[in-house]
């Protein structure tokens, strides 16, 4: 109940095209997210899994039934929108319980489902109101409910919360982190923001320009990247990608993420000066200019105090350095 | 607006501006108000001023309702203006809505062909459509004038509502769709509802040449059961007399029923003018 197969499919707008292949495989109840740059196809996948787009070759497989062909309405999917798309003449119940209405559910029923879904949601003082009267985090919650009520296959979320304010964005993540679990339904997420991907994701996948970078768990990610790309994407600050010829190594690039940086005011294997310092309270980003590996960035644990000018030396953690080849690609 | 970019001078010029343009604009129609209720002599006395009791008469009026049947013309009109103007509503909007929603081929080159109305006059074509009518036995009918001008409203109405409907949000249309409305149901219950402040910018542009029109009720409907108001008024323009009295009253009374119509409208319409610029 809830899997997901997409073959080989490809989306052209015109002569652009948009989706070069993407083949992946969701198991039932997994959380995936599609992170990637923007206008990389994010959207435009997800379009196509919910049927709001048609693929221009290639196959949508949804619990084992090819939908290529299925409306969306019948796809036995609900999706929850970056701009929340609630309806602007309907309350939040009828918001929540249109769908239902169309498919011909009884009315019972659809009240019984709105009262699991709005008390799940902290809904039910809302229910009489138009969206108009909702805050940002409630109009988003009662979309989110809307998607609830109709018990689909599959959940898909386009940035369901980069309207809201920071605050509000942890708030709702965690109630999607508590909905999946309690609901152990499956669900594809689209985001820009690290965070929501490593933290709520079973499964990342990284997309590029219209093609699957990479497919892993958060950590197997940030662990083991499989190219210069998603090394560069995971984690934050970025990872330093340093020229191999200038280090004398034999790959084309090294790179070394900020937190396996260490610095030391006396020795060290890169000597450099400090441009600046970003002072975060739990940690301190350093901008070092280095002799040998040029702008780096160093992330130190805890308290640091330098200032721009001074020369310290930052030492990479050998066991976690990625070389990688000319072609982009990880070299074992 | 806010307050803090507003200076008293500003504020004072503005409104000088605005209301000599208003003066400028409502002096002819007080003119025509003010002598329908005066005698000839009065009229021709002292065009400027207003009815006093000793000029102050109702003869236009008396001779318009006893005269020829305005009330049939008025309702020919108003049968006219409301039907066009539904037509013209309709299949704009649901043409606008197929130009900016849907990607067909040839999509953009229809949206051409549509809106080249707006700048072709139809009466260009009166000749071809005379000759269509009477092939098509419509001549001295109603239906004839609703054809006329629902066609010679709509290249604006695609025009304009094709921009409007660009701004309503895709996902909003797209959750409808998963919702499984039906694309119907989505124009009129979704789209439409949201694009009602140009509709009604749209609706006051159609209505008001329509309602004015002279040439097509000449042409075609000149009838004395298909007679609109404005034909009607033709009645009292003699050759040689005039009744000035008479025609005077009946353009007081053809103000009547637009006035009512863009005042249903017109709160729509400044919703329609401004929301550009609140959001
Ligand atoms: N209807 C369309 N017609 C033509 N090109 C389109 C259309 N929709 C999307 N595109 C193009 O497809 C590409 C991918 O768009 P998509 O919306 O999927 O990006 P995205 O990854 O979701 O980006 P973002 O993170 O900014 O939302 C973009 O280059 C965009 O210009
Ligand atoms: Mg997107």
């Amino acid at each position: 109940m809830g899997s997901l197969n997409i073959e080989n499919v490809k989306k052209a707008f015109g002569p652009v095209e948009v989706l070069k292949g993407i083949n992946l495989e969701v198991t039932d109840g997994e959380f995936v997210v599609f992170v990637g740059p923007s206008g990389c196809g994010k959207s435009t996948l997800l379009r196509v899994i919910a049927g709001l787009e048609d693929s221009t070759s290639g196959r949508v497989v949804i619990d084992g039934a090819d939908v290529s062909a299925t409306p969306p309405a019948k796809r036995g999917i609900a999706m929850v929108f970056q701009t929340y798309a609630l309806y602007p003449h309907l309350t939040v119940k009828n918001n929540m319980g249109l769908g239902l209405k169309q498919a011909g559910t009884p009315a019972a029923e659809i009240d019984r489902r709105i009262g699991i879904a709005s008390s799940m949601l902290s809904l039910e003082p809302y229910l009489a109101r138009r969206p108009a009267e909702l805050s940002g985090g409630q109009r988003q919650r009662v979309a989110i409910g809307r998607a609830v009520v109709r018990e689909p296959k599959l959940f898909l979320f386009d940035e369901p919360l980069s309207n809201l304010d920071a605050a509000l964005r942890v708030n709702t993540r965690l109630e999607i982190a508590q909905l999946h679990r309690r609901l152990k339904a499956t669900m594809i997420y689209v985001t820009h923001d690290q965070v929501e991907a490593m933290t709520l994701a079973d499964k990342i996948v990284v997309l590029n320009a219209g093609k699957i970078e990479q497919i892993g768990g958060p950590m197997e990610l940030y662990n083991s990247p499989a190219n210069e790309f998603v090394a560069g994407f995971i984690g934050s600050p970025k990872m330093n990608f340093v020229d191999g010829a200038r280090l004398g190594e034999t790959a084309k690039t090294i790179g070394v993420r900020p937190e396996h940086l260490t610095v030391d005011a006396k020795s060290g294997a890169w000597k450099g000066t400090v441009v600046h310092a970003e002072h975060l309270g739990a940690d301190t980003n350093l901008y070092l200019d280095c002799e040998k590996a040029g702008l780096i960035t160093v992330r130190i644990f805890g308290v640091y105090n330098a200032e721009p000018g001074a020369t310290l030396y930052a030492t990479p953690d050998p066991a976690r350095t990625y070389r990688f080849g000319a072609d982009g690609k990880v070299l074992k | 607006m806010s307050t803090a970019t507003s200076s008293l001078p500003r504020t004072i010029g503005a409104h000088a501006v605005l209301l000599t343009y208003t003066v400028i604009a409502l002096f002819p129609v007080i003119i025509v108000i003010m002598n329908s209720f005066k005698s000839r002599a009065g009229i021709f006395g002292a065009p400027l001023a207003p009815p006093t009791p000793k000029t102050f008469d109702l003869i236009g009026y008396t001779t318009v309702i006893g005269q020829g049947d305005f009330i049939h013309y008025f309702q020919n009109s108003l049968v006219v203006t409301v039907a066009s103007l539904f037509f013209v509503l309709l299949f704009g909007a649901m043409a606008a809505f197929a130009l900016s929603e849907y990607r067909f081929r040839g999509n953009s080159l229809m949206g051409l062909y549509l809106a080249l109305g707006i700048m072709i006059p139809i009466r260009l074509a009166t000749v071809a459509i005379l000759q269509l009518m009477v092939t098509s036995g419509l001549v001295n009918t109603l239906t004839a004038l609703i054809l006329v001008y629902t066609a010679q409203g709509l290249p604006l109405a695609v025009f304009i509502l094709s921009e409007f409907m660009k701004q309503v949000s895709d996902d909003l249309k797209n959750a409808g769709r998963i919702d499984g409305l039906s694309e119907y149901t989505i124009f009129f219950r979704l789209v439409l509802p949201l694009v009602r402040p140009s509709m009604a910018t749209v609706a006051v542009f159609t209505m008001i040449p329509i309602w004015n029109d002279l040439w097509f009720p000449l042409i075609l409907a000149p009838s004395e059961e298909t007679k609109t108001v404005t034909l009607g008024a033709q009645l009292f323009l003699g050759q040689f007399v005039t009744n000035w009295n008479a025609i005077l009253a009946a353009l007081s009374l053809a103000i009547m029923p637009v006035l009512i119509l863009y005042v249903i409208f017109s709160r729509q319409l400044i919703r329609g003018i401004t929301s550009g610029a609140v959001k």
